[in-house]
Parts: C-alpha cells; structure tokens; sequence
C-alpha cells in the first residue's frame, strides 16, 4: 500500500547504510587489529592488506608476553575468570533473592509493600560512588575488602533492582486465577508457586537473569574501588592492561575481543528476551 | 485488589493459617531487604560524611564542619566547573541520542527481515561495557595509528587530537557515548512505534494528510510518553557517567571533563578528601532525584490526558 518515491527509498537506503557503519565499524575495526601484528598494525596509512595471526589471543591465554625488553607475566585470564565468577555468582544470587520478593510484591499488596519496592528501585538512580566509598571504609573493618564475597554483594546493587522490577511485572500479568485452582485442588503455596508461578514467569525470569548478567559483566567502577589486582574483572583489567603493556596494542585489541565477546555473544543469542527485558525494566521501571 | 478478595474466599479461616499467610509476603521479600539494608547504611554514613571535615590523611583532624563542604562550593570554581559539565554532558548527549534514535527508530519502523536484522545488530554496541567501548574508541583515535585519527587526516583535520585535546575531548566522549547508549532510545523507540494503534494513521492517510503533518501531529504526541521514559532512564544514567569519562581521559585534560563521580573519585583517592568527595556525590543525588521527579510528573500527566482522551 505504501508507494514511497524512488529518492525516498534511496535516501533510507543510504541512511541504513550509514547507521549500520558507524555502529558496526568499531567492533570490526576491533577485530581486526587483534589478529595482527603491531607492525602491520602501526604502519601508514592503514592496510587491510595483512596477514591474520592469532599470536595475540595465544599470548593472552598462556600469559606470556613476548617482547622485545624480554617476557612479561599478564593475568589477562585471571580478569576474565573474575568476570565469569562474579557475573555468574551474582546473578544467582539475585534470582534466589530476588524472584520471591517479587511474586510477594506482585501477589499480595501487604502493608509498605509499594515503599519497599521503591526504595529497592531508587538503588538503581542513586549515585555508585555514594555507596561505594563509605563502603570501601567498611569493607576493611569487616575483612570483605577485597574479597569475591563482598564484590558479590555490592554486585547486588545492580542486579536485584532489575531483576525485583520486571519479574514483578511478569507475576503481575499472569491471572493468579491458575494459581487459585491449583490451591483449591489441595496443592500447598510452595508447590503452587514451583509448579505454576515459576514456569509461567519463566521468560520474564530468563529476560532478568539475563540482562542482570550484562550489566554485572559490564560493570566497571565497583570493582575499580571495591577490588584489587587479582579480584579484578575484564573491565578494569583491560584498562590496567593498558597501563602495563604499553603499546603492544594487538594485544590490547584481542584483550577487548575477548571481554565483549560473551556479553555480544549472549545478546545476539536471547536478543527476543533481552528487547523484553529491556523495555519492560524502563517501562515499568 | 482482586488478588485479595479471591484469596479471603479461598483461605480457610483457621487462625493459624491466616497467621502464616499474613507472614509470608515479609518472609519472601525479607531476604532480599536485609541485603539492600547492607547497603542503605553506607548511604546514611555518606551523608555523615559530607558534614565532616574528613580527609584520609589527616584522621586526627576529623570533625564535624555541618554545612561547611556545601558552604565552600559557593565560591569554589572548581564545583561550577563540574555542574556545568556534567549537565553539559548529560543534556548533549541524551538530546542527540533522542534525535538519532528516533530517526533510526522510524528508519526501522516496518518489521521487514532487513530491519529487524538491523535492530539487532545495534544491540552489540550497547552490551558492549562503556569502559571497553572507550578503551576500544581511544585505539581508533590514537594518533599513530587510529584509524578515525587517520580518517580525520584524510579530509583535512591534520591535527585532530580527540580525547588529548580540550577542544575536542567533550566531542570524543559524547561521540563514544552516541555509540553505546543510542541503541537504547532505539529499541524503546521501536517498541512504542510498533505497538501504536493503526487507525489514527490510516484515518489521515485516507484524509490525505502528508507524511510530515502525521508525524508532527499523530506520531510524536503518542510516541511522548515512550520517548520521556527513554530520556528519563538516560538523563539519570548520562548525569552520573563515569566509565566512559575515566577510561578514556580520566576527567583530563585538565579539569576539562571533570563531571561529578570522576571528581568525585579523585577527590577520595587523590586528594582523600572524603568529606567534599560525599557532599559533591549528596549534590550529584538531590539533582538526579530532582530530574527524575521533573519528568515523572510529566509522564504521569501526559498518561492521564493520553488516558482521557482515547
């Protein structure tokens, strides 16, 4: 029905193109510095005329850096182990947390229950730092300074808000009639809410999980004042990798290949769930 | 609401049954309040903090000044500095990604293969972490061998020095800002294109009325509420932007990008001044709970007419 005029569909042809390089260029660009050599990589003006080495990748997964001063121990596998244990850890912690918080916000409207749940979610607009600093002070007189525990639990800043806010919505759309049948057949709460509440919510819960995962992953200035060297993730390890290494930018590259690639990897996956997610943690949000 | 009502026919009215479903609720939303409790006390002690005299180097000099750190900020130009480029920061941004996004948005608008494709694609910059996005774009803007320093070169700016230059460092962080955080509008954007109701459309279509007109007239007002949350959520996340600040130049050069949280940190790690480090981070969160009330009332109207209207 829509007739549009040859310019027309010539003009969002070239404006698609256009969008799609400026997104796109980066993570290519990315890509391909981290399969060469700093040679090929520092030569005038650039080339895609190369040829691909993964020198790069083996030298960041064995931790040996080879150059010219001699070898040089990086812990860059360390940071990404980090990254999956505290994003991992975190996450469950906040399902486990947060899913039945949020099926008691969603079913019963109990006395402070929308206070509660306002203060949970004003968490995600208060500023990182004011928690942080008094924070960093605590940690050392409890002894969770620089420990997975207590980044874990800081980790809880980020994920628990998001995950109470959209599996609330997700229990909040599902009749609880299902559930009051089930009741009525003689099924106890718990087996109600295992067998009915959670299956129902189970893409909301998945959309949840998923995206408190990336956002854990991505998460660079709690770790940056909450932990040292050896407890550091991707984020900030790549930045003092930086710092360390020098100019061995093809290094560098592959460094930020490896650190972008589960996150990317996982959106591209779940992209349904994670358009989901996103939405209704701002819509209801 | 009618959970309640169903579930009074549904108990049976032995007392300890009652007692128990009445608990239930707190048992369920306990475990996740005493973590966050965990976490409102440093909240109270940065209060605390912002009315001290407190600096990390000096504890035997640790006193209550009251309002002293608020007080100095009156005359520290410093502190103006910092207002004015953290509002700078987060008005340019939230306002160019608002105009990208929604012209990429209506770019998308029909749910072809092609676009939908598209769409995804541009979900990769926005989980991509802003720490390593700025670490990827300070590689392509370094002055050896960065391919944009070298495009830059191509159609004549010899000189472009990107984050190192004060001229044009604003530009560079907002240029890697647009890049993770349009998506976003984007997507939000999209969803409320795509789920606006047809028949104001193919009423003007019918009517004759031209593409721009039913933009201007039908688009745009039932697209408001959508795109006021998209800026709301931005605006609270762009005021308090840190990651891609601190990667790339740390605040530098100078004190030319010195927004809230990175002065902030500098001033606890550097400077440990923790006492003007808490009362810049208490300014930084009466401004985001005051725009964020700005636009909640805003969104609340327009619902209310947008309600009363349909």
């Amino acid at each position: 029905m829509d007739h549009a005029p040859i310019w027309e569909r010539w003009l969002r042809g070239v404006a698609l193109i256009l969008v799609v390089l400026f997104f796109m260029f980066p993570i290519f660009w990315i890509l391909v510095m981290s399969v060469q050599t700093n040679e090929t990589i520092l030569r005038s003006p650039p080339s895609m005329a190369f040829e691909p080495t993964l020198q790069n990748y083996q030298a960041l997964i064995t931790g040996k850096l080879e150059t010219q001063a001699g070898s040089l121990d990086i812990a860059f596998m360390q940071n990404l182990w980090n990254s999956v244990l505290l994003s991992v850890c975190s996450v469950a912690l906040a399902l486990v947390l947060g899913v039945p918080a949020a099926y008691a916000f969603a079913r019963h409207k109990f006395r402070g229950s929308e206070d509660i749940a306002f203060t949970l979610l004003s968490f995600r607009f208060a500023p990182p730092l004011l928690v942080l600093l008094p924070l960093t002070l605590y940690f050392q007189d409890i002894g969770l300074a620089d420990t997975y525990v207590g980044l874990i639990w800081v980790y809880q800043l980020i994920c628990l808000p998001l995950i109470l806010w959209i599996v609330r919505g997700y229990f909040e759309d599902i009749s609880p009639d299902i559930e009051h049948a089930y009741r009525i057949a003689g099924h106890s709460w718990l087996s109600t809410f295992r067998r009915i509440a959670l299956p129902l919510a189970g893409p909301g819960i998945a959309a949840a999980g998923l995206l408190a995962f990336i956002f854990a992953w991505n998460n660079f200035i709690f770790a940056l004042v909450l932990a040292s060297a050896d407890k550091q993730p991707v984020t900030v390890g790549a930045l003092a990798f930086v710092t360390a290494s020098g100019i061995q930018y093809g290094q560098i590259a592959a460094a930020v290949v490896l650190s972008i690639a589960p996150t990317l990897a996982l959106a591209l996956y779940a992209q349904r769930y994670l358009v989901e997610g996103l939405s209704l943690g701002a819509v209801k949000g | 609401m009618a959970t309640a009502t169903n579930d009074a026919q549904l108990s049976p009215p032995t007392r300890r049954y009652s007692a128990s479903k009445r608990l239930l609720p707190y048992l369920l939303s306990l475990p996740a309040l005493l973590v966050c409790i965990g976490i409102l006390i440093p909240f109270f002690t940065a209060v605390f903090y912002s009315l001290q005299r407190f600096r990390l180097s000096q504890p035997w000099n640790r006193s209550m000044n009251w309002g002293e750190n608020y007080l100095n900020f009156l005359s520290d130009p410093d502190f103006w500095n910092t207002l004015q480029i953290s509002l700078t920061y987060a008005f340019l941004t939230v306002g160019l990604e608002l105009l990208l996004g929604l012209a990429i948005a209506l770019l998308l608008q029909k749910p072809t293969r092609l676009n939908n494709f598209v769409s995804i694609m541009l979900l990769m910059p926005l989980m991509t972490a802003p720490a390593l996005a700025a670490l990827m774009w300070k590689l392509m803007t370094n002055p050896n061998f960065g391919i944009l320093s070298y495009f830059a070169t191509v159609i004549g700016f010899d000189d472009m020095r990107w984050g190192a230059s004060p001229d044009t460092a604003l530009f560079t962080v907002i240029l890697v800002d647009i890049w993770v955080y349009t998506p976003f509008m984007m997507i939000l954007l999209l969803a409320g294109l795509r789920s606006l109701p047809k028949q104001p459309f193919e009423a003007a279509a019918l009517d004759g009325v031209p593409k721009i007109q039913q933009f201007w007239r039908i688009t745009l007002p039932m697209l408001t509420p959508y795109i006021l949350t998209a800026s709301l959520f931005r605006l609270l996340d762009s005021i308090q932007q840190f990651d891609i600040i601190y990667a790339l130049t740390q605040g530098g050069p100078g004190d030319k990008l010195m927004v809230f949280q990175v002065e902030a940190y500098l001033n606890f790690f550097q400077s440990t001044n923790v006492g003007r480090s808490a009362a810049l981070l208490m300014i930084l969160w009466a401004l985001t709970f005051f725009l964020s009330n700005i636009f909640i009332k805003n969104w609340l109207r327009l619902r209310e007419r947008a309600r009363g209207e349909v």
